[in-house]
């Protein structure tokens, strides 16, 4: 009754914080694809690569996220704004599902089909853009889709830089002990990341090459 | 793969043979630059492959590969069109070649074009394969094992049908395969291959009195189907 009251109460702060959410991950989640991607190709390319890229992406998701936002504090120009170093820190969590999905879908195409492309006369390019992407994009969007639901959980976190986003009321719920607060900044952020699972989900099953 | 020398002269079909790993399919991948020769060189229409755009070249040479390799995202048709759209050839172009080529390895484009490869049988994925190759025209035409993944019956009825388009379109093939009775019926010539080394040429009938004895454990071979085609 107290959080039903309270989300009458707050309705519009809640909104607002969801919007300043979905627009952390939405900004995210464009520099991971558009950076994530190229990468997952080049890692399929140049498999001697596979190594310094995959590590370097996985040693950053190990840092654990609060200490990450911190670290880039000090940094200049990111340093500057909030949404900045909550950006460029989500950006390095989300890297290495889609780096890792892109190259895997990418390997796994059949290799006949790979080598009639090459055999009829298609150039690297073609075959990327019109054979192995095609291909492997249910893969790729199997890895956006883990890299989104990751994301909109941890940009939760963010506010502890002053970034926003839906965890501002989860740090004010905890500093005040009061759980409605708490729960109107969690409740959101995980009906937010099932419907963005569910949501790419359809997309993975809809892209999904026949054999 | 060493001591591999052989021409093939314009509308010849030269057939490949040997166990698998005898170096044939290495033999035909010199021809269409998907492997560059670490010594020697690969000539086709006289020019050295390596002094071809591989691009270029590839376009000018048909192939066909077992379980034919056909694009499981594109339909019968794109798979069919796509050299010709790659050249870039007008649409219409595009598609009146395509029912052409239907017609030709026997499939009927009302009922096939607009399929998906793994809503086809296995030999309609072959003449698949086959049309393919040839959509651009090219005076070329490789094929490795092109009936390796078909059954028995099936074989035999493409194998008929290639039989009949060589005789038809009068390219220059040259065929892998593992089978004597394929390479007896296809080529023109047969080039007998063992350990990455061309054992010798042959026309088929020279290949079925070889003494040669890789040659003769083949014709043995079809000698005892034909013998055992007589006591029944």
């Amino acid at each position: 009754m107290k959080l039903l009251a309270f989300l009458s109460q707050h309705g519009d702060e809640i909104l607002q914080a969801m919007l300043e959410h979905i627009g952390l991950v939405g900004v995210t989640m464009l520099l991971a694809i558009a950076i994530g991607v190229p990468l997952g190709i080049l890692v399929a390319r140049r498999p001697w690569l596979s190594r310094p890229i995959l590590g370097t992406a996985n040693v950053a998701e190990t840092i654990p996220s609060l200490a990450l936002f911190g670290f880039l504090l000090p940094v200049p120009w990111l340093g500057n704004r909030a949404d900045r170093v909550a950006v460029a820190a989500l950006t390095l969590y989300a890297l290495l599902p889609i780096i890792r999905n892109t190259a895997t879908g990418i390997t796994g195409v059949n290799r006949a089909v790979r080598e009639a492309a090459r055999g009829m006369g298609m150039t690297e390019r073609q075959i990327l853009f019109e054979v192995e992407l095609p291909l492997s994009l249910s893969t790729v969007i199997a890895g956006i889709r883990v890299a989104t639901v990751l994301t909109i959980g941890i940009a939760t976190i963010a506010a502890a830089v002053g970034a926003g986003g839906l965890g501002e009321f989860i740090f004010r719920g905890l500093a005040m002990v009061n759980n409605p607060l708490i729960l109107a900044g969690a409740v959101p952020a995980a009906l937010l990341a099932l419907a963005a699972d569910f949501g790419l989900s359809l997309l993975e099953k809809r892209l999904r090459p026949a054999r | 793969m060493k001591e591999v020398s052989f021409a093939v002269p314009r509308g010849e079909t030269l057939v490949l043979l040997g166990r698998s790993g005898a170096g044939k399919t290495t033999a035909l991948k010199l021809i269409n630059r998907l492997l560059e020769p670490s010594g020697g060189r690969v000539c086709v229409e006289g020019r050295a492959t390596t002094d071809w755009d591989p691009i270029a070249l590839r376009r000018r040479i048909g192939y066909v590969i077992q379980e034919a390799g056909l694009f499981p995202h594109y339909t019968v048709e794109q798979n069919v069109s796509l050299v010709p759209r790659l050249e870039g050839w007008p649409a219409e172009r595009i598609d009146a070649r395509v029912r052409e080529l239907f017609e030709l390895v026997g499939l009927n484009p009302a009922e096939f074009l607009s399929r998906y490869p793994d809503e086809l049988s296995g030999g309609q994925r072959q003449r698949v394969g086959v049309a393919r190759a040839l959509a651009a025209d090219p005076p070329i035409l490789l094929m490795d094992e092109p009936l390796g993944a078909l059954d028995p019956l099936t074989r035999g009825d493409v194998r008929r049908e290639l039989h009949d388009l060589q005789v038809r379109l009068k390219k220059t093939v040259v065929i892998v395969t593992h089978e004597v009775s394929e390479a007896l019926l296809l080529g023109t010539r047969i080039g007998l291959m063992e350990n990455g080394e061309l054992r010798g040429t042959y026309s088929p009938k020279e290949f079925l009195n070889a003494t040669e004895p890789l040659a003769a454990a083949f014709s043995a071979q079809v000698r005892e189907l034909e013998a055992a085609g007589e006591q029944t």
